[in-house]
């Protein structure tokens, strides 16, 4: 059993404080990603956990043991930094080998333990190597490779995949997927990639400023943002958002016109909101489709071809910008006037606040909150 | 950038230039303790003589130069692996666990080198006439410790600046606590460094005069507390003292010649990678 909890941990730097007051549970042998925009605490938090950041306040527990002022060498815990940091002086062998050289590990254990490691991360031919004779993927698995031997009570990782090239980077990502089902140990993985978070993550954590924005898993996030920035953040391209008026508001959901004569009923809980509230409808641009019966209609200004799908960059009436996306069979070409209908169910409404009007239905693929 | 042939020649001829100038007083120096006493003094000088052993002869039955030799080595290399021993903690936490005072220290430690050391002679003196360190190595080992500590620090300092603090905090990860972190990671990263570091301060040691001077006689006297002996009051014996001077810088030059690409690579560390 391998938990991690955080209980109103915040971190100061004089007088800036970098994190506000963090929450959190990690539950054993979960992949817990924390994303954010650069800047937004994710790391700091990464390395408060690690012990490599001393905490200003708040109590950070492993295994429900308070660990605040347990030393880094003594939390258990292992790393894999963005740089690699492997030791230049040493083979990936003593790299790999380091900690339990430390641990004054018996010489024949510790290369049987190297030795199962590298095998899984297909370094055997490379265990004599010095880093630099690497190449940059092999680095990441060596780095990985020093984690895993010293089987941590919980991984940790620092945008471990920045460095590599964008190929790669899709492969590692696998690679640590199978890693996490494999060694089926508790990971917290740092990241600002979007994708390597919705791809490989049991529950995100959405940070901004030192806060956490909202918890969940990934699909959660993408069909229940909990606010604008969630909405904004998740979701590539991102979101379209309007700023509209609540035309009526009852049971059924929240009424908003979204042009002249075109008014959707989005089926969220009315809240607070009242008719005339400014609020923020949220339409993912998958929402959207052209069709000539369409509510909105527009000009389409630009054309992306990505092959498999086709993003339209158009122009409403009321001069507001809309990313559409359809498939990549798409004809629409630059400067036709279209029309397009909103699937009004996948949409989203945040009050003025930015908090999000939760939905009356729960996505089919969103499993619901136990109780 | 690619020079001309004319900028090439009048850069080797000022280089060969100043490396002659530099090295044209030892050479003399040398030269002259081959010469006899008469022949060191004539104008004008002899370039063309016949090189005598006399001096040599002399030198070694006036003192006994080995015993010089061996203060000289001992205090050193005491020095300096004393100064490293303080030195290598103190520049890694300043390096590495730096406080907002860290860089005012490192100044404040610079700013003793800028005191002549006259200026403490009278109170040093007296600490070590009461403790009974005058004309002891320990003495010695002590000050000169002291007077390159701040040197040693601000090398090694430089020197760990250059390590990435990753690999120390994933050497902390892997549990290595402040000793193994300096002793397994630190250090060897750091080699060429803390070895040339070491090269300079032993040279500097070697060739300090000051402290030898007041604070040793007989006992604990290295080769510069030698060479003094030979400007005696009766008058200076130049080719006498040329020898004398010889024998004593004859064995640090070899060992600077022998450690140059050391010394070279450590001095110029960060500024040529």
């Amino acid at each position: 059993m391998a938990t991690v909890t955080l209980r109103g941990l915040r971190k100061s730097y004089g007088p800036v404080e970098a994190i506000k007051g963090i929450d959190l549970d990690v539950a054993d042998r979960e992949f817990v990603v924390f994303v954010g925009p650069s800047g937004c605490g994710k790391s700091t938090l990464l390395r408060m956990i690690a012990g490599l950041e001393q905490i200003t306040s708040g109590d950070l527990l492993i295994e429900g043991a308070r660990v605040n002022d347990v030393g880094p060498a003594d939390r258990g815990l292992a790393m894999v930094f963005q740089s690699y940091a492997l030791y230049p002086h040493m083979t990936v062998r003593q790299n790999m080998g380091f900690a339990l050289r430390l641990a004054r590990v018996p010489k024949a254990e510790r290369d049987r333990k190297v030795e199962a490691a590298a095998a899984v991360l297909q370094l055997q031919p490379y265990l004599e190597r010095t880093p630099k004779e690497l190449s940059g993927g092999q680095r990441q698995r060596v780095a990985i490779g020093r984690a895993i031997v010293r089987q941590p009570k919980v991984f940790l990782f620092d945008e471990p995949l920045s460095n590599l090239d964008a190929a790669l980077r899709g492969q590692m990502r696998i690679e640590l997927a199978r890693l996490h089902e494999e060694l089926q140990a508790t990971m917290i993985y740092v990241t600002h990639d979007q994708v390597e978070a919705m791809t490989m993550a049991d529950k995100i954590v959405v940070l901004q400023a030192g806060r956490v924005e909202q918890v969940g898993s990934p699909l959660e996030l993408y069909h229940s943002p909990a606010n604008l920035f969630v909405a904004g953040f998740i979701g590539s391209p991102r979101m379209n958002m309007l700023q509209s008026e609540v035309a009526g508001a009852d049971a059924t959901g929240v009424a908003i016109d979204v042009g002249p004569g075109a008014r959707i009923v989005v089926p969220v809980q009315q809240g607070q909101v009242r008719q005339g509230d400014r609020v923020t409808l949220g339409i993912r641009p998958e929402s959207l489709a052209a069709y000539d019966e369409g509510q909105l209609a527009g000009t389409v200004r630009l054309v992306e071809r990505l092959g498999g799908m086709t993003l339209l960059h158009v122009g409403t009436e009321a001069d507001l910008p809309l990313i559409v996306q359809t498939d990549g069979a798409d004809v629409t070409s630059a400067h036709a006037p279209i029309r397009l209908a909103v699937d009004a169910a996948a949409c989203h409404v945040f009050s003025a606040d930015g908090l999000a009007l939760p939905h009356l239905a729960t996505h089919r693929l969103v499993a619901r909150p136990e109780a | 950038m690619e020079k001309s042939l004319t900028q090439r020649i009048l850069i080797t001829i000022l280089g060969w230039g100043v490396a002659l100038l530099l090295f044209f007083p030892i050479f003399w120096m040398v030269l002259t303790s081959f010469k006899t006493e008469a022949g060191a003094i004539a104008t004008p000088p002899q370039l063309i003589f016949s090189p005598t052993w006399s001096s040599y002869v002399e030198v070694q039955e006036r003192a006994n130069y080995l015993r010089f030799a061996l203060n000289s080595v001992i205090i050193s290399v005491g020095g300096s692996v004393l100064a490293l021993a303080f030195a290598i903690p103190a520049a890694y936490s300043m390096a590495f666990h730096p406080t907002p005072r860290t860089r005012g220290t490192l100044l404040w430690m610079l700013s003793t080198k800028m005191l002549p050391p006259v200026g403490v002679l009278v109170p040093i003196y007296l600490l070590f006439r009461n403790l009974g360190l005058l004309d002891t190595q320990f003495g010695l080992i002590i000050i000169y410790a002291l007077m390159n500590l701040p040197i040693v620090v601000w090398m090694l300092f430089t020197f760990y600046k250059e390590v990435p603090l990753e690999i120390l905090e994933a050497g902390r990860m892997d549990g290595a606590r402040t000793w193994s972190e300096v002793w397994f990671l630190l250090l060897p990263l750091t080699l060429p460094g803390v070895a040339s570091t070491g090269l300079l301060s032993l040279i500097l040691c070697w060739n300090e005069a000051f402290w030898s001077l007041n604070l040793t006689s007989s006992a604990a006297a290295p080769l510069t507390t030698f060479i003094a002996s030979f400007s005696s009051p009766e008058g200076l014996f130049f080719a006498k003292l040329s020898a004398a001077s010889t024998v004593a810088v004859a064995p640090i030059l070899i060992f600077g010649w022998l450690s140059q690409r050391q010394l070279v690579r450590g001095l110029t560390f960060g500024a040529v990678k």
